[in-house]
């Protein structure tokens, strides 16, 4: 029950840690340095430990699965061990064989594992048998867990804590909640119990890293995460230190629904769209090793050759491979000819690291071979050109054609609704005959109980049916801002198009998200940050980023924000700017936390971005997300 | 499948996504191939860093001492200067659901006595707190107090885990004081901690009556209900508010949770009745049809000895499997039944209502399946007013080619339906990719393309009856070559 103590006591722990921090080396010349937050893992880990020591005395634990890896990552089995942790099960929600006294669960706090938990303890009650029986919820509890204790009748039997783990770094420039049901809960249910551990997590961010100078946001869930952060930062104690971060920018996932929709082609998101990077870790089966078994790899900076290709696109990925292999070839040649001296220095030196970079390099082959083989077996061309004919508004009859074939011969049924939300969200809505016809060969071709997903995207406004009185908004939204244009040429021109226009075509105008056509786009040197889409398209979301830097605010966009809904905003931070730090590299160092998750396409645009602006993104995100996991959160196909 | 159709290639070449090909035969594909031999013929010693890969972690950080004592560092917190966390102003604020309706934003001045004010902010005010201490003390500060809170005060407390009294809020009026300053500090889960309160201290009518008002709280309790599972008063809810076609689909939900089949349907059955949208209670209506002839076919076809049984033994039951899926089926196991049986394909297609082109592109994948190239061919065949046979297809025959191909037709089928591919371009590429020789070389000869004929012709076998064909066309002086 000490759980605000503690989190308090790792606040101040921080303090003595902080002395110790130091950036990271600048790797661009012209680019900041990031801060260190290896340190994030050293707080949850010792809170971890902390907690453990609560209970003395040998225990088992109980983990959820979905924590097994984020723990992995700060942890390992000797701590645990160290601990006095004496079996590890994973959570199954079955009945379990302990023989243990102690029983310990590291659980997110969800209803459905608390009531399984009630369950063993009255099991236990009912077989006269006597354990102590602790729940760690992380990264907090929530009251209607302990409901479910108190209803059960174990409160009591059953301690809690609260293990304050919100923030997983999973690389130099990537940090996660790892709370994928952010999504759904806060987007299709309406449910807001995230909101403080967003908040929560900025205030860590900023105890350890120390303030910004402003914070921009949009979306509705971005004003709440901030006026939270806002609060709690008002509560706590105040710091006087430099800043790490410039700016803070937060924004909704459903300002954005198109980005996530496209098929990635980046080669970080590739391995993710294919192979589902897990907690920055994937695992190629044998089809990419050729041998029997399957490799875990880790894939972030310091993977040599990933490094350099993972915001590539993935076009440019077999020349840079090829090159690397014949490189590769050359250093080990060197050793002929050698004397035993000069053998000796090689092998010291040079082989390990050869050795290493051959491994991977291997990898990655064998990976980009693999996703070729996947891709062309998809027909992956004629998806793509589907996809880019969609974000360009063009030819969609012939769209619709492909989306119903895709669906018909029940090709992949995540990619078949994919193509459904992407069409529906570029035309603004689908005609009436046309989501019926669609929805009704869908619910055919991979199941009736679809239906239920169907009412899912409506509700979310991913697939929707026009309704009769749209087109008439969607009128005098257009002569309402015709009057101000007052330029007759525009005129005609919106009225002969009128039906069709949509909010993400007048967006992807306004901001140039699709560039024009017919120009040649050189994907080995790109020029904006298109390129993660073969130049297709622009992210919107880190156009909208892009934008609101530049102009240190939403001035001049207004039109674009009342299109996405409004909530938008800009705030100047408390800490004084009149302080000479302009020409610090934290000025130059922005924080961007997606609510509801961000793609690897994402990151890599901001990459880019950063290098074009000479600044660094640091990306923290509720999740890693993607096509198929944004949409299977919005399944409900099954029990 | 058609991947290298030339209207692609134009388009990967000529528009601005140039340069990005999944092509076989493209250059760096073989080049990565190249690469890919080179890495692996590399001779190194494999020894003991053989796992080198899983045990890269980016943070090579030692594993922390726990002597890293929480307590031992906690006291050396700096209060810093004030520096007030600015605020979001001037922009449209969040609408705080419900005050429009409800009675708090009448009773808000009212609720923070100055009395407890002083009191309540010793708790809050934690710049001078030193949390070492407070590690191992129990959470007891104030206890017999915090029953007087307002709610403001309750719900700060609540939010920051100390402990709160929800017992003084009895009257309707302060219950939903607390409810809207819960859903004010956008705090999800003091919201249905409040939610809980309400559900065990107020009547459902009343409580729905309330909710109808307040959407954001609204959602948290739908969510909160169907996390616990509480079918029953969730659908109580929806049809109190008036929400019936949402409250249809929860009722149907439910049959997802039913595993024996026999219920399912007659659950499904039940669900008939519900307050459906047009739409979606067609489909429910087909779903129990769809169950109810599955049970059926199953019944029958798990003691079924025919020889296609035999020959292919089911891999799976067919009970809640899709339509298309079942069609399918029925195109493999029961193909040329009368329309009057249950399991013949006629039957299903005109139940649920089938397209002629899914239907077509189902029994082509089935037919295929089983190397019946008759019954294939009778898909497409139709009579003219001449009685002479003609092939047409709902589906471009290049998709036909492909699912023939993917189910490993012969040379001899594959040529005849890439013959009928319509597009010129289309034909050469299918043609090029499936090696239909003839159709390749005869195109060529008809474009009057010498140079792809002689560049056509080194891919082939020498002496080859292909060969020999090129060979012939090339030495033929008749013809007029455009290169």
């Amino acid at each position: 029950m000490s759980t605000i103590q503690t989190e308090a006591a790792v606040y101040s722990a921080v303090q003595s840690v902080v002395g110790s921090l130091h950036m990271a080396h600048t790797e661009w010349k012209d680019a900041p340095g990031l801060p260190d937050f290896s340190l994030l893992k050293r707080l949850a880990r010792d809170q971890l430990i902390f907690l453990l020591e609560q209970l003395p005395g040998k225990k088992d634990l109980f983990i959820d699965a979905d924590l097994m890896s984020p723990l992995d990552r700060i942890a390992n089995v000797t701590i645990l061990k160290q601990h006095e942790v004496d079996k590890l099960y994973k959570v199954e929600l079955k009945p379990i064989v302990s023989s243990s006294d102690q029983l310990c669960f590291l659980i997110r706090p969800r209803i459905q594992t608390v009531k399984w938990i009630s369950d063993l303890v009255n099991a236990d009650k009912v077989a006269g048998r006597f354990r102590r029986y602790k729940i760690i919820f992380t990264p907090q509890k929530f009251y209607a867990c302990e409901t479910v204790l108190e209803e059960q009748g174990v409160y009591g039997d059953v301690t809690t804590d609260e293990w304050n783990f919100y923030i997983l770094p999973l690389d130099d420039d990537i940090l996660s909640l790892e709370l994928p049901e952010f999504f759904r809960d806060n987007f299709l249910e309406g449910d807001q119990r995230w909101v403080t551990t967003a908040g929560s997590a900025l205030r860590l961010l900023q105890s350890v890293y120390g303030s910004f100078s402003k914070v921009y946001g949009i979306g509705r869930c971005a004003k709440m995460v901030y006026e939270s952060w806002r609060e709690l930062m008002e509560d706590g104690e105040q710091r006087t230190r430099q800043p790490e971060f410039a700016k803070v920018f937060l924004v909704d996932r459903d300002v954005d629904f198109v980005t996530p929709l496209c098929s990635q082609v980046v080669y970080e998101g590739l391995v993710d769209d294919l192979f589902r990077i897990k907690c920055g870790s994937v695992e190629f089966g044998p089809d990419v090793t050729s041998s029997d078994k399957s490799i875990k790899v880790m894939l972030n900076s310091q993977d040599k050759v990933f490094s350099e290709i993972r915001n590539e696109h993935f076009s440019n990925v077999f020349g840079f491979l090829s090159q690397k292999a014949k490189n590769l070839q050359t250093a080990y040649d060197k050793r002929r000819g050698m004397d035993i001296q000069q053998m000796k220095a090689f092998v010291a030196d040079e082989l390990k690291g050869l050795k290493q970079e051959h491994r991977l390099l291997s990898l990655h082959i064998g990976a980009s071979e693999s996703m070729m083989k996947k891709k062309t077996k998809q027909d992956f061309q004629e998806l793509l050109k589907t996809e880019h004919s969609l974000l360009e508004g063009f030819e969609i009859r012939e769209c619709i054609t492909y989306i119903e074939e895709h669906i018909n011969r029940q090709v992949s049924m995540i990619d078949s609704l994919r193509l459904l939300c992407l069409l529906s969200i570029t035309e603004n809505g689908l005609l009436s005959k046309d989501y019926r016809s669609l929805k009704a060969q869908y619910l055919q071709s991979y199941g009736i109980e679809h239906l239920l997903t169907f009412a899912n995207l409506r509700q979310l406004g991913l697939l929707e049916e026009q309704q009769a009185g749209e087109t008439l908004t969607v009128m005098e939204s257009k002569v309402g801002k015709l009057v101000n244009d007052k330029t007759v040429g525009k005129l005609t021109d919106a009225f002969s198009s009128l039906a069709k226009k949509s909010n993400f075509r007048a967006l992807s105008k306004r901001l140039a998200l699709v560039p024009k056509s017919g120009e040649e786009y050189d994907l080995r040197v790109p020029r904006d940050m298109a390129y993660v889409f073969s130049g297709a398209y622009i992210p919107l979301s880190c156009k909208l980023i892009e934008q609101v830097l530049e102009r240190d605010g939403w001035t001049g966009m207004e039109e674009v924000t009342r299109m996405l809904n409004g909530q938008e905003f800009a705030v100047t931070g408390g800490s004084s700017s009149s302080e000479a730090r302009s020409k610090t590299d934290a000025q130059r160092i922005v924080l961007v936390m997606f609510l509801g998750g961000c793609t690897f396409s994402e990151i890599s645009a901001l990459r880019f971005l950063g290098k074009e602006r000479g600044c660094r993104f640091i990306v923290v995100t509720t999740a890693i997300t993607n096509s198929s996991r944004l949409l299977e959160a919005l399944l409900d196909n099954s029990a | 499948m058609t991947r290298a159709k030339p209207e692609d290639d134009e388009y990967w070449n000529s528009s601005k996504f140039k340069a990005f090909t999944f092509d076989d035969e493209d250059d760096e594909f073989s080049q990565l191939k190249e690469s890919k031999r080179a890495v692996n013929s590399i001779l190194v010693d494999e020894d003991e860093d053989e796992d080198d890969v899983e045990r890269v972690s980016w943070s090579g950080e030692p594993v922390g001492s726990i002597s890293w004592s929480v307590k031992e560092t906690a006291s050396s917190i700096r209060s810093g200067s004030e520096q007030s966390f600015p605020k979001i102003d001037t922009t449209p604020s969040l609408s705080k659901q419900g005050s429009g309706y409800s009675l708090s934003s009448l009773f808000k001045a009212k609720s923070k006595p100055g009395a407890f004010q002083s009191f309540s902010e010793s708790f809050s005010d934690t710049s001078f707190r030193t949390y070492a201490p407070e590690l191992r003390k129990p959470k007891s500060d104030g206890k017999d107090f915090v029953s007087d809170l307002s709610p403001e005060e309750t719900v700060r407390r609540m939010q920051k885990g100390r402990p709160f009294s929800l017992e003084k809020f009895r009257s309707l009026q302060d219950k939903l004081l607390l409810l809207d300053e819960a859903v004010a500090v956008y705090d999800g889960n003091v919201i249905t901690a409040v939610l809980i309160f309400l559900k065990k201290s107020l009547s459902k009518e009343i409580l729905f009556r309330e909710l109808m008002a307040r959407d954001v709280a609204l959602r948290h309790y739908v969510h909160y209900l169907k996390e616990m599972g509480e079918q029953k008063l969730l659908v109580e809810l929806l049809k109190a508010l008036g929400r019936t076609e949402d409250m249809a689909l929860m009722h149907y939900k439910e049959h997802l949770n039913i595993k024996d089949e026999g219920r399912r349907r007659d659950f499904l059955k039940s669900c008939l009745s519900l307050p459906f949208s047009q739409d979606d209670a067609t489909h429910v209506q087909d779903h129990y049809t769809l169950l109810e002839r599955q049970i059926i076919i199953e019944a029958s076809d798990k003691k079924a000895d025919a020889e296609i049984f035999k020959k292919f033994p089911r891999k799976a039951s067919i009970l809640n499997m899709p339509i298309i899926t079942t069609l399918y089926y029925s195109c493999f196991y029961h193909y040329g039944e009368s329309e009057g049986t249950f399991s013949s394909p006629s039957n299903i297609r005109k139940t649920f209502r089938i397209s002629e082109k899914q239907y077509i592109l189902t029994a082509l994948g089935a037919r295929a399946k089983l190397k019946s190239w008759f019954d294939v061919d009778s898909l497409f065949n139709t009579k003219n007013w001449l009685g002479y046979t003609k092939k047409k297809s709902p589906i471009g025959f290049h998709r036909v080619v492909d699912i023939l191909h993917k189910n490993s037709a012969p040379v001899q089928v594959l040529q005849e339906y890439v013959n009928l591919i319509d597009d010129p371009d289309l034909k050469l590429s299918g043609a090029l990719k499936y090696k239909c020789h003839d159709v390749v070389i005869n195109t060529y000869r008809d474009l009057k393309d010498r140079q792809q004929l002689i560049v056509y012709r080194e891919k082939l076998e020498r002496d080859s009856p292909e060969y020999r064909k090129i060979q012939e066309l090339l030495n033929n002086v008749q013809i007029r070559w455009k290169n």
